[in-house]
């Protein structure tokens, strides 16, 4: 596929989107899906917020394109997966959690149980009181101390 | 810790991990202004670093014992922050590139902030050689509720209770403030309940000599004695007499204490929570503030008046059973009691497990409702789509989760009871063989005997409800807690110390370098305007331009962060909250009528207003033929379930209810912009006789609704960037001229595309 772009990283470490003459500093790479479908549609937006191109699927993009939008992903997105649950202060909100994600183990504050919302099933997400959100991928893959714990809350 | 390098000017400690990295990086002399430690590294992952900040240095470690990277201070230094989805970007920069790059997520942002504000200060000196003169001293607030923090902290005390204490049964306590001013009432009940408890513990004291001075010797041929018998019965009765009047006083008494409290904490948690800042209730949501008043209240209330009273009578009756069982037979006693810490504890388990399948059958209840609060208000859409059907399957599917959840909870829940009567029978088939044992001896009389098993057979049962009283304080708690959270939430806009009284204003309005922040975002910045008594100012800009803000700030629905705001030249923060609002008149996008009449909603700001006068707002307001077309003309009910007004008729209901209150200052926040144009031209002629001779801001999207006003400001990301009339700004051909330029653009090419589409040449 023919792009009618070039991206490259300024001295910044921002993103440059060259289209003709035209030169873009500051743009970031938004995906459409973050939780449904992270491959499925990128936008690559200006600072102020206008959409500059689209990309469908990651895979169309030539390797080094790939890998600059893959890093700019990786260092904006921030989404923990939890693996496991360690340990609830309480079973009354608010309540603090500690937990095992992919990035490493933290905790969190969950102000209510509103705050763990159902996605698509199986997917859960859970916002903690400061807006950082957590994904459990599929509840039935914990192990079984963590979901009895999550499981009080639902 | 180190005194002459580790001194911190404001702040807490550094963290005892970092110190001998710290100190082992500065030079003789240089002195640390400030830190923040991190809490992610570069590739998102949870892991400890520090930034530290000397009078000559930028410093960073990777982690604790790593290699620390410095950059020299210059004035061409740049420290960039933004954030996003929680995490923050924090980037060095000089004028070429980016020399450095770190993360953080919202949880140590007031460290950040701290740390910005210190380099802010440090550069500043480096560029200009002398230190930023801080035109006030400002005490720092809390991001979120703008609360003063205490000096040498970093998060909010309020907002950190909120957030972090789980509720606590000590909680409850606090509720005692209510309950003070009923204390003799309390102490009376208290002794009506030791007295009713100990009238119920007299008829089964009495079978005791019935058994073995009556019956026992009649079966061994003595005749019965009856006047003793009839003297026995009579005490009976007299006890049971006794302990219901007793313990209807009891339970009366009570009763009308704990509702008393419960109006109380409602009335006084209702009040408290009405002289909250527009801000609070901007971060909380109707249903769960209406539940905080009205449900957690009641179950307090309820708690207090049924489950604690219940609960201390149950106490009373095991203590008081216990001692009158050893005095009769110790070692009876002993056997008698000893199962009962068992039982107490296996019904309490079983409870356990209910209460969590309980609490899940609330929550797939709340599905189940969610699913019909989601459809019936929504249901002209869902019938447009033809999705009947899914709506169904979706109610369906909630209710086969809530039927699975129930059908499990049964299982337990239907042994409980039976298990109760069991153990209950097991412990009286024991006290059965060892008194019986004991009368072989003859150790005890068959009277005895009986007492004993009157008594315990009383007992057993409460247990049952004994074990409730775990799970009824912790909800009970949980809802002191969310009582008291409004409580002690302070208003952000508070009352001044000595108030400043203006009994007539003129409706001048000067704003200084007014600044706002919300949260950690700067909404309104610099903001300097001068209002004459009479002229009408529109505010115009984008959407997000501050406008709304800056509305609020005149109102003083929220305080202003920097700056000040006079009216006759009076800071509005030293005038009465409510004296100095009933000079505002607002006119809002969406007018909010409330349940009642169109009169007593015209009156809501002037409650005594005449019919007269009513009227007359009414006829200003262009509101009164349609009043007089409404079958119940004045005395039309309106508000939810009332009648149906336009939007445009509801509108020029609340032009009348600014109008009858005749305000000095008179604010139009975008009063036109949700109605069609014929409707806006008559409440337009309503809003010219509103306007007349009054201090207005007008906030419109439409430019065209402001010729009117006597000069225009131009708002952008919360600064002034045009003021000016509209000749004089279409002239400049700046800000002003491309906004104007844009709708007007905007609504050539809709009449176009209309014509285009009618087939009508434009």
């Amino acid at each position: 596929m023919h792009l009618d772009y070039t991206l490259t990283r300024n001295a910044f470490g921002q993103l440059e989107l060259r289209r003709g003459d035209a030169v873009y500093p500051g743009v970031t790479a938004v995906r459409a899906f973050p939780i449904g479908a992270p491959e499925h549609g990128l936008s690559l937006v200006s600072p102020d917020g206008h959409e500059l191109a689209w990309i469908h699927h990651l895979s169309e993009l030539p390797a080094e394109m790939r890998a600059l939008i893959e890093a700019e992903l990786a260092g904006r997105e921030f989404m923990p997966t939890i693996r496991r649950i360690c340990s609830v202060s309480s079973f009354a909100t608010p309540s603090t959690w500690e937990v095992d994600t992919d990035r490493g183990p933290t905790r969190f504050v969950l102000k209510g149980e509103d705050d763990i919302r159902r996605m698509a099933a199986p997917v859960l997400l859970i916002s903690d009181s400061h807006g950082i959100h957590y994904l459990i991928r599929n509840p039935a893959e914990l192990d079984k101390a963590s979901r009895k714990l999550l499981d009080r809350f639902l | 810790m180190n005194a002459n390098t580790l001194s911190l000017p404001a702040g807490p400690d550094l963290p005892d991990i970092w110190l001998p990295a710290v100190r082992g990086q500065l030079a003789a002399g240089e002195n640390l202004l400030g830190w923040l430690e991190l809490d992610l590294d570069a590739e998102l992952r949870f892991a400890h670093g520090l930034i530290a900040l000397t009078d000559r240095r930028l410093l960073s470690w990777g982690e604790a014992g790593g290699a620390a990277r410095a950059w020299p201070l210059s004035a061409a230094l740049e420290l960039r922050h933004h954030d996003h989805a929680g995490v923050v970007n924090l980037e060095l920069c000089d004028a070429s590139q980016r020399l450095a790059q770190w993360r953080y997520t919202l949880n140590v942002n007031a460290q950040a902030l701290r740390l910005l504000a210190q380099w802010e200060a440090q550069l500043h000196l480096l560029r200009h050689g002398a230190p930023e003169d801080s035109d006030e001293d400002e005490t720092p607030c809390c991001p979120s509720c703008h609360n003063p923090l205490p000096p040498d902290q970093d998060d909010c005390p309020v907002c950190a209770r909120e957030l972090h204490t789980p509720p606590s049964t000590w909680t409850l306590l606090r509720l005692w403030r209510f309950a003070r001013p009923y204390r003799w009432q309390l102490l009376g009940g208290f002794l009506l309940t030791l007295a009713s408890t100990a009238a119920t513990l007299v008829p089964p004291y009495l079978t005791m000599p019935l058994m073995d001075n009556v019956l026992i010797p009649f079966q061994n041929g003595k005749p019965i004695d009856w006047p003793l018998v009839s003297r026995y019965l009579g005490g009976l009765f007299a006890a049971a007499g006794l302990a219901w009047v007793l313990g209807w006083l009891r339970t009366y008494i009570l009763a009308l204490v704990s509702e008393r409290i419960g109006r109380d904490l409602r009335t006084t948690t209702y009040e408290h929570l009405l002289k909250l800042s527009q801000e609070y209730f901007g971060g909380k949501r109707t249903g769960d503030l209406m539940a905080r008043i009205g449900s957690e209240t009641d179950r307090i209330n309820v708690f207090l008046s049924l489950h604690l009273l219940d609960f201390a009578t149950d106490v009373l009756m095991i203590v008081m059973t216990s001692a009158i069982l050893f005095s009769i037979n110790p070692w009876l006693a002993i056997v008698t009691l000893a199962p009962l810490p068992f039982i107490a504890w296996l019904i309490h388990y079983v409870r356990d497990k209910l209460r969590t399948g309980f609490e899940k059958v609330d929550r797939v209840w709340a599905e189940v409702t969610n699913v019909l609060a989601d459809t019936i208000p929504g249901i002209r859409v869902v019938k447009a789509f033809a999705q009947e059907q899914r709506e169904a399957e979706r109610f369906r599917e909630a209710n086969r989760h809530n039927l699975a959840i129930n059908d499990r909870l049964n299982k337990t829940w239907s042994l409980f009871s039976p298990t109760v009567t069991l153990l209950t029978e097991v412990g009286l088939l024991v006290v059965w063989a060892f008194g019986i044992w004991q009368i072989s001896k003859g150790d005890i009389t068959v009277g005895v005997l009986t007492a004993f098993l009157a008594y315990i057979s009383r007992f057993y049962t409460r247990l049952d409800s004994m074990s409730r009283i775990v799970s009824v304080t912790q909800k009970a708690a949980s809802g002191a807690k969310r009582i008291f959270d409004i409580l002690d939430h302070v208003s952000s806009v508070p009352e001044p110390a000595k108030p400043v009284h203006l009994p007539q204003i003129s409706g001048r309005i000067e704003l200084r370098d007014v600044g706002f922040r919300y949260g950690n975002r700067a909404v309104s910045r610099g903001v300097s305007l001068d209002i004459q008594p009479g002229e009408m100012i529109g505010l115009v800009g984008h959407s997000g331009s501050g406008k709304s803000t800056l509305v609020n700030l005149i109102c003083r629905f929220y305080d202003v962060s920097e700056g000040s705001i006079r009216v006759d030249g009076v800071d509005i923060r030293s005038l009465p909250v409510a004296e100095y609002r009933r000079n505002i008149g607002l006119v809002l996008q969406e007018p909010f009528l409330f349940f009642g009449t169109i009169a007593e909603n015209i009156a809501y700001g002037k409650p005594d207003a005449s019919r007269e006068e009513i009227i007359a707002a009414a006829r200003a307001a262009h509101a009164h033929e349609f009043i007089l077309r409404l079958p119940h003309g004045y005395d039309s009910l309106v508000g939810e379930r009332g009648q149906a007004l336009s939007g445009g008729e509801r509108q020029r209901i609340s032009i009348a209810r600014a109008l009858l209150i005749n305000p000095r200052i008179l604010i139009l926040d975008e009063a036109t912009s949700s109605v069609d144009s014929t409707t806006e031209k008559e409440i337009q002629k309503a809003l010219d006789n509103l306007v007349k001779g009054r201090t207005t801001i007008a906030i419109a999207h439409r430019l065209s609704t402001l010729r009117k006003a006597d000069r225009l400001v131009v708002l952008d990301r919360g600064r002034v960037v045009e003021e000016g009339s509209h000749d004089a700004l279409m002239a400049r051909q700046g800000a002003y001229w491309q906004l104007y330029q844009a709708q007007a653009r905007q609504a050539e090419a809709d009449r176009a595309e209309a014509a285009a589409e009618w087939g009508v040449a434009p």
